[in-house]
């Protein structure tokens, strides 16, 4: 019980901070609208190249790697906030008044998932507005978003370790950076089968790519490799919630 | 004219200084525009079986990002530089020596220059070891390396108009993403000509970054293009010709404070 | 007055389970790579006591706070505050104490109510009483009219008031606070001071203070314990400490310089003469009871005093005897006390 209230606690003061300051709001809002412009704006030819062959175009194509990318990054944001906490002293005053200290990583979980459904309601709707076609049913839709709030989760347990580690924001780039590039040595911009050489080969071995190729799977309705996806995305946020946990240990540590 | 090189240099040469101690300023610059170049190139390889596309290496079409993408890294570390200088009062103590006001801004700038050369040079031999072949030629190297430095010191200028004007460190970081967004929205990643989506194409045509970057791709495999050199030249004296005389203006106003 | 307090803090149940609020033996903690900032503290501070931790600055005074408040796990040694073990009982100390530390870390972004409410929130408050509770601090600590203003506009006087009530918010048995007036104006710090004495004296609530201020400690505790580099040279009440280094001292400065030999003899019937940098100087044999026989006398030998200063021994002379260094800042007290202590014309 006094978990949940601290978990509440935090989660309000994280997303008020958001919701009421547009420096923190809108880069959450607007990056993934502009990949999303960019990818799918700019390189929608790319579906002309042979063996291509994916039913629903370029803007579906797009919009499943651009919605992951924000639940991704919106994990990551969150885990800025939690540096900036550490930084400013802040955290100190949520480690001493905590009773259980495990509330506060819950409490910035609830608020990671509550700033990206903001943002992936925006950008659906931006989608549709611009005429993305689905060939999923909702079943299948709500298998891409279930996904999508997985790695959401998975993506703030990493950076809240990191954040507790580190307990500067310093260490911004180390939460962002593998994040970065474990998203992009995935078949971004075409399918895996298109992929040549060594990024054929990362992206293989790479868990992201099974997420992203059955996200879209899911949104073209002809589901693939369901199984593997979710279990990629479980043993990430299993892996991430020891992770983080034990940054939460050594952040006591450290006082 | 010899007082005014000299207080140049000393300004310059602490720029250098204060860049070569900060790693992050240093291997930001090189390690990121990389990344996304390796990233890039893998992913979009594919793009080169359009038909149409200008060349069969990725690389060498994607190798211009990295110019580009890193002169704006450049830029908003010299900008921050120059708004730290002002918020903990060193511009202030150069207010109170006899330096002139164009020593002040030439030597701030020396920093992003040296770094926008060391960064072509990077990124130039990673792509040749990678097997980019510059068509151009040596001459053309060299003219790349000319125009990258060209490039670092007018948005060099740009970031140090955004601190004169606003004194803040924060609000030249701020600046990075608007920088982002031209950069996306240009022939970054396929030519104009073969962007399929109307808007995006004028957005693109539009767009300054373009001309920039097409300038370099233009060397590297095209071979020597006069209308891209010239755009390309053009707009970075445009841009560092319009940013350094209100950059002046703005050092002007905060020394006369 | 404190056996008063300590009485209010056993009717309310505030005492562990031996009486002691706060206990600690042998307590270390050694940082990495960095000095041992505690060096085997033992502490027994009484519910309802106001304890002041004094020391110059890196003694290692907010070390210990950080590991009385669960902040800090300790090296070596055992400590336990309201009955709970800090390390093994870390929800159960932290749902007993309130602390406001160092650095008021508040967040820019929210006004001062919404810090009370989180934190009413983060104690686990029952959601119908929060508002009220925070109304009720925010009356106390004289913030209503600047409530719902964001943090980021207050003073630092303001930004302590709301410290200390984020602090009180769970109305804990234990307050911590570290160095709570530094950096404050004289109207702020006095404020600060007349509510830590009100919780103490009508709440019970035991109250564990850092200082660097001399003032401070003497006005506010009823005992002090000095420490320096980690360890505690010294404890008891202000009135102990300053007695267990002596007797207070007169100065005296006559008007005319060639007075000074007269002036010394004079002095002299009263005490042991002592050093002096502008006058001449003894330590009262009987204390500052003998003064006013000083000043008859100087007066009956028709000697003209252009200055004539009675000092107390200080804390700053307990650490000076102590330690052999005077403690840091003392020296801006000093100058405040002269402003404002006795400072005689000539009789």
């Amino acid at each position: 019980m006094k978990t949940l209230a601290v978990a509440q606690g935090v989660a309000w003061r994280t997303l008020h901070n958001v919701f009421t300051n547009p420096s923190l709001l809108i880069p959450s809002i607007v990056f993934p609208l502009f990949f999303f412009t960019a990818f799918a704006g700019g390189l929608s030819r790319v579906q002309n190249v042979p063996g291509f062959g994916f039913p629903d175009g370029y803007t579906a194509f797009q919009f499943v790697f651009v919605l992951l990318q924000s639940a991704a990054f919106g994990g990551v944001f969150t885990g800025f906030g939690i540096a900036r906490d550490f930084e400013s002293g802040f955290a100190r005053r949520l480690l001493l008044a905590a009773p259980h200290r495990s509330g506060i990583v819950l409490g910035y979980g609830v608020a990671a998932l509550a700033r990206w459904a903001v943002t992936v309601s925006v950008l659906t709707a931006v989608a549709f507005a611009v005429g993305m076609h689905v060939g999923g049913s909702g079943v299948d839709l709500f298998g891409l978003y279930a996904l999508g709030l997985i790695l959401n989760v998975a993506a703030l347990l990493w950076a809240c370790g990191v954040a507790m580690r580190f307990r500067t924001m310093q260490a911004g780039p180390v939460m962002q950076m593998p994040v970065f590039l474990v998203l992009f040595f995935a078949p971004v911009y075409v399918p895996l089968s298109l992929l040549q050489g060594w990024i054929h080969g990362v992206a293989v071995v790479n868990p992201l790519t099974r997420v992203i190729e059955a996200g879209r799977g899911f949104l073209a309705g002809s589901p693939t490799e369901v199984g593997a996806a979710f279990g990629a995305a479980v043993a990430l946020v299993l892996g991430f919630s020891l992770w983080a946990l034990r940054g939460l240990r050594k952040a006591e540590a450290a006082g | 004219m010899h007082a005014f090189a000299d207080q140049v240099y000393l300004l310059a040469r602490r720029s250098v200084v204060r860049t070569a101690r900060q790693p992050a300023n240093v291997i930001s610059p090189l390690l990121f525009p990389m990344l996304l170049l390796a990233v890039n190139a893998g992913g979009l390889k594919a793009e080169t079986r359009l038909p149409g596309f200008p060349t069969t290496s990725f690389v060498a079409f994607a190798l211009a990002v990295p110019f580009i993408q890193g002169a704006l890294f450049a830029t908003m570390n010299a900008g921050t530089d120059l708004a730290r200088d002002i918020q903990t009062g060193f511009l202030n103590r150069l207010t109170l020596t006899p330096m002139r006001r164009l020593a002040v801004l030439g030597g701030q700038l020396g920093g992003v220059v040296t770094m926008g050369l060391v960064q072509a040079v990077v990124y130039l031999s990673v792509g040749l070891a990678v097997g980019v072949h510059v068509k151009a030629g040596p001459l053309g190297i060299l003219v790349l390396l000319v125009f990258a430095v060209f490039v670092a010191l007018g948005f060099g200028a740009v970031g140090a108009l955004a601190a004169l004007r606003t004194g803040s460190g924060e609000a030249v970081q701020g600046l990075f993403p608007v920088f982002f967004v031209f950069l996306f929205i240009s022939s970054m990643n396929i030519p104009r000509n073969l962007m399929e989506i109307t808007w995006f194409r004028d957005v693109a045509t539009a767009n300054p970054v373009s001309y920039l970057l097409e300038c370099v791709r233009s060397l590297v495999i095209t071979g020597w293009d006069g209308e891209a050199l010239a755009l390309g030249f053009g707009i970075t004296a445009a841009i560092t010709v319009i940013s350094l005389a209100f950059a002046s203006w703005a050092l002007k106003v905060r020394m006369a404070r | 007055m404190m056996a008063a307090r300590a009485r209010v803090a056993l009717r309310l149940g505030f005492a562990g389970v031996n009486g002691q609020a706060i206990e600690a033996e042998g307590l270390v903690r050694v940082f990495k790579k960095g000095p041992r900032a505690v060096d085997g503290i033992d502490l027994a501070v009484a519910s309802g006591e106001i304890y002041g931790f004094l020391g110059p600055n890196g003694a290692g005074k907010s070390t210990t706070v950080h590991v009385l408040t669960t902040l800090l796990p300790p090296t070596e040694g055992t400590a336990r505050v309201a009955g709970y073990d800090v390390v093994r009982e870390g929800p159960q100390v932290r749902a007993a104490i309130g602390a406001a530390l160092q650095e008021a870390a508040l967040d820019p972004l929210l006004t001062g109510r919404e810090h009370l409410r989180l934190q009413a929130s983060l104690q686990a408050l029952p959601r119908e009483t929060r508002k009220v509770r925070a109304d009720e601090l925010l009356h106390r600590v004289g913030l209503t009219e600047a409530a719902d203003r964001k943090v980021r506009g207050y003073s630092g006087g303001m930004k302590r008031r709301l410290d200390l009530a984020m602090a009180l918010v769970h109305s804990p048995r234990i307050l911590f606070l570290d160095e709570p007036t530094t950096g404050l104006d004289i109207q702020s710090r006095t404020a600060l001071w007349d509510e830590v004495g009100r919780l103490a004296r009508d709440e019970g609530v035991t109250v564990f203070l850092t200082t660097q201020y001399l003032e401070e400690a003497d006005v506010l505790a009823d005992r002090v314990g000095i420490i320096d580099h980690g360890h505690i040279v010294a404890e008891g009440t202000p009135a102990e400490l300053k007695a267990s280094v002596g007797r207070p001292t007169v100065e005296a400065m006559p008007a005319d310089p060639a007075d000074r030999e007269r002036a010394a003899a004079i002095l002299a019937r009263f005490g042991e003469p002592c050093r002096s940098e502008r006058g001449v100087a003894v330590r009262l044999e009987s204390g500052e009871t003998d003064l006013a026989g000083l000043v008859r006398a100087l007066d009956a030998e028709h000697l003209k005093v252009e200055h004539l200063q009675l000092h107390q021994p200080s804390l700053d002379d307990v650490f000076l005897a102590k330690t052999g260094r005077s403690l840091e800042g003392a020296a801006e007290e000093e100058e405040e006390r002269a402003r404002g202590g006795l400072a005689m014309e000539p009789a």
